[in-house]
């Protein structure tokens, strides 16, 4: 790993470490069971979306669909547990696999087709929700005790399980991408893609292979929150591509593709639930909220932007 | 037509223009009311360089101008329109979406409170065009439905409806079928009737007569001749615009020909590549010469399979003809690329130099799918010690690196692939003379072991120094063959497509028609 990165992340990290400070000054009770609990809760689901969500817009592309695809395998989740009487550890991989498939569909049509990703998964989007309704006929599905194992936090630990797979996952998500043939073919096609079909090297491939990541993570984001509230809900993950494109960029990642760590968006992620958290603890309003959190991603990037202009002139 | 008759209305004297190298050096011009001063020149000799900076468009290092009696020194485009010298460009900067009458007044639509008054566009947009010949045509036309030749005029009335004093064309037939070639000249000419005085740079020998009351030849940056009227023997003007001396070819080396590693054969792709066949062998280097807009690099990149071929089929001495549908086919039939544009086709530029060097199939070194990163580390050093590339490390970004070093990674890219066969397209444009050896030896170091190369310049210089033989393209054909002891004379007229009968010293082996239709 190159210095600069390291830097990036240090610098991401003593972010985070202020608004911990600074809602630790402000809030009693902020250095708390409660918070954790709270930032538990967040954090698995949205970082590995956001880790699929990072190698996606690394490669050049985006997936708005993400909200949806996770929508959808959590109806398929709950349907094959309640429905089916299918246990846990074989809902889980079907689960995934709705998610991959997702996925595949969306990378196949871009690729194929030769649409942006941007206007492919707003239309899956769609889809996704729309069949996340027939599937559960737009009801909540109740899974109770069947998943809650999930949510139990770890003795010890004081988090469930679900926040070390979800920091497994994005470990291994940067692995992918900065230590194999896969990850560099997906940061060479994001930075020029032309370039690399003319050095010969197939794009098309790992164009629609990360999309079928970045689906299957979504499907595994179904399971986390699933676990979290003990049902499958229809309406589960609106907006959810936002939150998880407003973490990979504080993270570092470029949204025009070709640089960026997955890291990096697992720290976006901390922010914004810590963020999150906070703002609840001191009893701010919904709409306050939601300001400030907007205000923290246009200072984020423009930070960054910032930096790179002074960087530049430097040379 | 006759010149010198009109008071001067523009003059240039002592321009010198360097970016790395120079590429005017102390040129002069001088521009007589209602006249077409022609400028002639091989490419990159410096006329649509000094066309530029007359319109504006760059500046020049040296040397000064004057429009009427005052001085003239455009900061940009818009201050010589300012001025009435008004440049239509080669690259056409035209709104295909808008109507002919907003493309005519972008900059300054007729508006009240900021809302355009559509009548009077219309009634000043129908008397513009009627100037040049489009009159026929309603303002509210989209421009998309016109041809290139009248988006040609259009930019011309463009020019005109500025009370233009100089107009400056940057070669406006090199897109045009004849007959729209034909009207345009008849324009200009009327327009000189008017008294606009029109600087001309153009490929085509064939136009001077009809247009030119004066033609200025440059050469490598340099002012080499003037001459009064356009009828000048064509001889002439290609031998000036080639050099006086017979310029004898490759002394390079005698490297004996092996098998044939490449054959092309009726190889098409629409307008651009017209059935074209050549054949490469081992220890071989063959030149593409011809003007810009010859299909060099379209031929080039249609038998790499970076754009589609219509017919016609490759062979790469395997003895299978076939057409490659993606680059990737190619590499894996051991061919190699090094594009013409590197910066944008042949390297990541935010990316390192270990990063670019390894960018090829099957690397870099990696055990399932993971990158060994010592092996990685190591190839990229070998490249950079083989290639001489200059950089701090292999960990600099190779945008910061300079063009021949930038080349030298795309070339060592393609020898370490392993590749047998290199199509070349301008590999040292943009690079400097050290490095430019560099690449020549390394070009040829390539072919000695075994390889073959085609490779396009629009430098005879490049040319002569490596290659064993030269293809002369035009209009997508290939038009003259000429093995080694070519002269540049004869390269430069059969590029010109002029029907000038000009045996290079031992003849060309062969010259096919040069059934070139505009």
């Amino acid at each position: 790993m190159n210095r600069t990165r390291l830097g990036e992340w240090g610098v991401l990290v003593l972010v985070w470490l202020g608004l911990v400070a600074l809602f630790g000054t402000l809030a009693d009770h902020f250095l708390s069971a409660t918070t954790l609990t709270t930032v538990a809760g967040r954090l698995p689901g949205l970082a590995v979306i956001a880790a699929g969500m990072t190698l996606v817009i690394i490669a050049g592309g985006i997936d708005l669909s993400v909200g949806s695809v996770m929508a959808l395998a959590g109806a398929v989740l709950g349907v094959a547990i309640v429905q089916w009487g299918w246990p846990l550890a074989a809902a889980i991989p079907v689960a995934i696999l709705t998610g991959a498939l997702a996925g595949l569909g969306t990378g196949l049509l871009t690729v194929g087709l030769r649409i942006p990703s941007f206007l492919v998964t707003l239309g899956s989007l769609e889809i996704c929700r729309g069949l996340t309704y027939a599937v559960c006929d737009s009801r909540t599905l109740f899974i109770g005790a069947a998943i809650r194992p999930l949510a139990q936090p770890i003795a010890g630990l004081g988090v469930p399980v679900t926040v070390p797979v979800a920091v497994a996952v994005v470990l291994a998500a940067q692995a992918i991408l900065s230590r194999t043939v896969f990850g560099r073919h997906l940061v060479a096609i994001g930075a020029n893609e032309p370039a690399v079909r003319l050095a010969g090297i197939d794009t098309a491939i790992p164009r629609v292979a990360v999309f079928v990541l970045s689906g299957a993570l979504a499907g595994l984001a179904a399971v986390f929150a699933s676990a979290r509230l003990g049902s499958a809900d229809p309406n589960a993950g609106a907006g959810l591509e936002l939150a998880a494109i407003a973490a990979v960029v504080i993270g570092g990642t470029s949204l025009s593709g070709g640089t960026g760590s997955v890291v990096g968006s697992l720290l976006g992620v901390l922010i914004i639930a810590t963020l999150e958290a906070g703002l609840a603890q001191l009893g701010a309003s919904e709409p306050l909220k939601r300001i400030v959190t907007g205000g923290a991603i246009i200072a984020a990037v423009a930070a960054d932007a910032l930096r790179r202009r002074w960087e530049g002139e430097r040379g | 037509m006759n010149g010198h008759s009109g008071a001067v209305v523009f003059r240039a004297e002592g321009i010198s223009k360097a970016w790395s190298t120079l590429v005017l050096d102390r040129v002069s011009l001088e521009l007589r009311e209602g006249e077409v001063h022609a400028l002639m020149g091989s490419n990159g000799a410096g006329k649509s360089t000094l066309a530029a900076i007359l319109g504006g468009l760059i500046r020049a290092n040296a040397g000064a101008m004057t429009l009427g009696d005052l001085p003239y020194a455009p900061r940009s485009r818009a201050a010589a329109e300012g001025a009435g010298v008004v440049m239509v460009l080669q690259e056409m900067n035209l709104f295909p979406g808008m109507s002919l009458a907003e493309n005519l007044f972008l900059d300054r639509l007729p508006n009240r409170f900021g809302v355009v008054d559509r009548a009077s566009l219309h009634r000043r947009a129908a008397v513009t065009l009627e100037r040049v010949g489009l009159g026929h045509l309603p303002p509210d036309t989209p421009l998309a439905t016109l041809g290139v030749g009248q988006r040609q005029l259009v930019e011309i009335a463009r020019a005109l409806d500025r009370r233009c004093r100089v107009l400056i064309l940057d070669e406006p037939t090199a897109a045009l079928s004849a007959r729209e070639s034909d009207l345009l000249l008849d324009h200009v000419r009327r327009l000189v009737g008017e008294g606009v005085s029109v600087v001309y740079v153009t490929h085509r020998l064939n136009e001077l007569p009809r247009i030119a009351s004066r033609v200025s030849v440059l050469r490598d940056g340099r002012f080499v001749a003037e001459h009064l009227g356009g009828n000048v023997a064509p001889e002439r003007l290609i031998e000036e615009m080639s050099g006086r001396a017979s310029q004898q070819g490759s002394a390079a080396a005698s490297a004996p020909t092996g098998d044939i590693v490449l054959a092309v054969a009726g190889l098409e792709r629409g307008s651009r590549v017209r059935g074209v066949s050549l054949e490469v062998r081992a220890g071989e280097v063959v030149g593409l010469a011809g003007l810009v807009g010859a299909g060099r690099t379209e031929l080039l990149r249609t038998i790499f399979g970076a754009d589609p071929a219509s017919a016609g089929s490759v062979c790469v001495g395997d003895g299978r003809a076939r057409r490659f549908h993606s680059p990737r086919a190619a590499v894996a039939a051991g061919i190699g690329m090094l594009p013409e544009d590197r910066r944008h086709d042949g390297l990541l530029l935010g990316q390192s130099m270990r990063v670019n060097a390894l960018l090829m199939p099957g690397s870099p070194p990696a055990r399932g799918g993971w990158i060994d990163r010592a092996a990685e580390r190591g190839a990229a050093e070998e490249i950079r010690t083989r290639m001489e590339v200059d950089c701090t490390s292999i960990e600099q970004p190779v945008g910061e690196l300079s063009g021949g070093n930038q080349q030298k990674v795309v070339l060592g890219r393609w020898l370490a692939a392993g590749c047998r066969i290199l199509l070349c397209d301008e590999p040292t444009r943009g690079v400097d003379a050290a490095a430019k050896g560099t690449i020549h030896r390394l070009i040829r170091e390539f072919v000695n072991r075994g390889g073959g190369v085609l490779l396009a310049s629009g430098e005879l210089a490049e040319l002569r120094a490596i290659c064993d033989r030269v293809l002369v393209m035009a209009g997508g054909r290939i038009v003259a063959e000429f093995s080694r002891g070519w002269s540049d004379e004869g390269v430069t007229a059969a590029a010109f497509e002029s029907a000038v009968p000009m045996a290079p010293s031992r003849g060309p082996t062969t010259v096919e028609t040069a059934g070139h239709s505009s």
